[in-house]
């Protein structure tokens, strides 16, 4: 081999694992940011005058005083939009009866559109449902939802051969010479006025409940659920694991026995979660019954199983590790073997088992098959500890996956997916960092 | 070659050393044979080591000398396949008996491993640990029972500001140190050392030949060395082995300077080994 390519080839490696470092990194900025950026959203945002009506009415948060003065500003600069409201339904009276039916509809649609955006109109009936009490919180809806008032969408389909064309109109073009053709530069131009919006900080959205599922208020249930399962699937997981990873490490006799124990250990490991979940429900609901419904107990001990694998085979790989020779002299001071499990080999094998400890938390942590039909609902209250026996909870991964795709008003609530997510990957990181300090100390306190 | 060994050993050995029967036997080996799986690693060794006498054991390589000494506290049992034929007796008892408790039997004798194995605990709780085994609770009592055993092995000074510091941070040669005082903590009554020095350098080798000519005073030391000078300097009694077969066991100065056996000289000339 020429001394040149001996050379490059010596130098390969750094290069390439240079680049495929790099190639993560990219990656995982690529995941992180639109979370950390879009997921921020929900705590930090341009909240209106709704928003602080929420929190003062649902939550019973914020300075009463204050918000009564801003809101009588506020019902000051709306009065023009449900007087002029006002005098266009008198103006239909007097029109013809045709005339009337045509700008009935169009009409309407203004005045429900006012109703999304501003709330119910002051004097009417008060609607049954919470979302439609209020007008809109956020600041970024408010403008959607302006622009859903201003222009009207209609589909051109008058190309055969291409598909339809989705066209916007100015509802103001409708309206022309009519007293409700100043509503929607008033809109325009006083929305601001009529909104009020403000930097937010709800960092509340993590310690609330939510209200009339999700479209306002916070995801504690989801949150406590979360860890509910993940505490309750390490209870489990944690001492089975590290037993099992002692009895086969240090008293099993190797043979047939143990390898195909050994086996069995991977293959589970390597069985898909919605195959735990179906199991979690065959066996721990339907056959012994743990809980009569769904329930965090039930949850819990179906993801403790599907962790079970990685924290037998890390701890093995950590007991085996421990230099031979701490247990020699262990056993030669005259330590049984439980002595000598208990005082020298866990201790030192404790950083490695941490760790697998780690990996498997993160992973309980987002699992959602196996929760699908052992623990979760989609809506819910925040159970007390003795509740988890029987209860089933909200956890962050399944409810996001049903707020993205099954929620009735999924527009309308993405600050609450991105939130969710941005929460469950920082429970997950907080959980691992912890356990790496933890890991750290013990490692130090180990090697002097 | 080794029936010929066995056969002359049968005829000329003192099996008790120079030391003579009058010397009080701490251990005996009875027609003791060792195997792993099929292999005899200790061959039919008969030899009774005298109380609070230090017994050198040499040979070349794989001679069987390290395993004969860790047949003496069963430690040959961690691997498995091992079988043991004939009796080693302790205290009046054949100490590969079925009715024999190990972990009882461990307690009474102490060992010293090749390589120093501190525990990655503090200085204070390695010497602790063996006393802790047996019961002791008391704080003042494992005080006392650390600062004896640390002062035995002569490295109290060096450590007593630093008792709850890791053990790990210490040198090479104090580790061992540290770890003979472990082994004295549980009040032996033999010292098991097997190769002690081979891991350190000059100095704390002598510091640890010095402490085992101070130990002989109060303990039945078992030490094996693959250094010679070592063994002369020590030893008051030596055996040498080959092939898994004791050739020559007598008092240190006769068998460096007069053995009675032409494969001893070979050996301890240096043509072999």
């Amino acid at each position: 081999m020429r001394l040149e390519t001996r050379k490059l080839l010596d130098k390969a490696f750094s290069g390439l694992g240079l680049i495929a470092i790099a190639v993560m990194a990219v990656a995982l900025l690529l995941i992180l940011a639109p979370i950390i950026w879009r997921g921020s959203k929900a705590f930090v945002f341009k909240g209106t005058i709704e928003h602080r009506r929420v929190m003062l009415e649902q939550f019973g948060r914020g300075n009463a005083e204050k918000y009564r003065a801003e809101a009588a500003e506020v019902a000051a600069a709306r009065a023009p939009v449900y007087q002029m409201l006002n005098d266009f339904e008198s103006e239909m009276k007097g029109m013809e009866r045709s005339e009337r039916r045509a700008y009935k509809k169009p009409f309407r649609e203004v005045e429900k559109g006012i109703k999304v955006l501003l709330g119910p109109i002051p004097g009417e009936r008060m609607p049954v449902l919470l979302r439609q009490q209020y007008g809109q919180t956020r600041w970024d809806r408010t403008l959607v939802k302006l622009h859903e008032v201003l222009y009207s969408e209609e589909w051109d389909y008058s190309n055969p051969e291409a598909m339809g064309v989705l066209v916007e109109k100015p509802r103001i073009d409708l309206f022309k010479g009519t007293k409700l053709e100043p509503l929607f530069p008033y809109l325009e131009d006083h929305i601001e006025e009529m909104m009020r919006p403000k930097q937010t900080f709800y960092w509340q959205f993590i310690t609330d409940t939510s209200k009339d599922s999700h479209i306002f208020g916070g995801i504690w249930p989801e949150v406590l659920g979360t860890l509910y399962l993940t505490l309750g699937a390490m209870l489990f997981a944690i001492p089975m694991g590290v037993v099992a990873a002692i009895y086969l490490c240090e008293y099993a006799k190797e043979g047939r026995v143990v390898s195909f124990l050994r086996i069995c250990i991977s293959t589970l490991a390597g069985v898909p979660s919605i195959v735990f979940g179906l199991f979690g429900l065959a066996f721990f609901l339907n056959t012994i019954h743990v809980s009569d419904s769904k329930s965090v107990l039930a949850g819990s001990l179906t993801l403790s199983l599907l962790i079970l694998p990685t924290i037998i085979r890390s701890s093995e790989e950590a007991i085996l590790a421990v230099p031979r020779t701490y247990k020699e002299a262990a056993l030669g001071l005259g330590a049984g073997r439980w002595h000598t499990i208990m005082s020298v080999i866990l201790p030192a094998s404790l950083p490695g088992i941490l760790t697998g400890i780690v990996i498997s938390m993160g992973r309980a942590a987002g699992e959602t098959a196996p929760i699908i039909f052992t623990a979760a609902v989609s809506v819910g209250a925040p159970l007390k500890i003795w509740e988890t026996l029987s209860q089933p909870t909200p956890a962050l991964p399944w409810n996001i996956y049903n707020l993205c795709t099954e929620h009735e008003a999924v527009d309308e609530i993405r600050h609450v997916q991105y939130g969710m997510v941005f929460t469950l990957v920082a429970i997950v990181l907080l959980l691992n960092l912890a356990a790496i300090l933890m890991r750290a100390r013990i490692s130090k306190k180990l090697r002097g | 070659m080794t029936e010929e060994i066995t056969m002359k050993k049968i005829d000329t050995f003192a099996e008790y050393g120079e030391a003579g029967p009058a010397a009080e036997t701490q251990v005996e080996a009875r027609d003791f044979s060792l195997f792993y799986g099929d292999f005899e690693a200790v061959r039919k060794v008969s030899l009774k080591i005298p109380k609070k006498k230090v017994t050198a054991m040499i040979g070349p390589s794989g001679c069987g000398k390290s395993t004969l000494l860790r047949s003496i506290n069963r430690m040959n049992d961690l691997i498995p396949s091992t079988r043991a034929a004939g009796e080693m007796i302790f205290d009046g008892h054949n100490i590969y008996d079925r009715n024999i408790d190990v972990v009882t039997l461990r307690a009474r004798v102490g060992m010293v491993f090749q390589k120093p194995n501190v525990f990655p605990k503090t200085i204070f709780d390695n010497v602790a640990y063996g006393p802790r085994l047996q019961g002791v609770k008391n704080r003042q009592e494992l005080n006392e029972v650390v600062e004896r055993s640390l002062r035995q092995a002569a490295i109290w000074d060096e450590v007593k500001d630093r008792l709850s510091a890791n053990a790990l941070g210490m040198s090479g040669g104090q580790q061992q140190r540290l770890c003979i005082a472990r082994a004295l903590a549980i009040k032996p009554e033999i010292l098991l050392m097997d190769e002690p020095t081979s891991a350190l350098d000059p100095k704390a080798t002598a510091k640890i030949e010095d402490l085992v000519g101070e130990l002989r005073k109060n303990y039945t030391i078992v030490i094996v060395t693959h250094n010679m000078q070592q063994a002369a300097r020590v030893s008051d009694l030596t055996a040498f082995m080959y092939e898994g077969v004791l050739v020559e066991f007598g008092k240190t100065r006769q068998l460096f300077t007069n053995p009675e056996n032409p494969q001893t000289e070979n050996y301890i000339t240096g043509r072999f080994g």
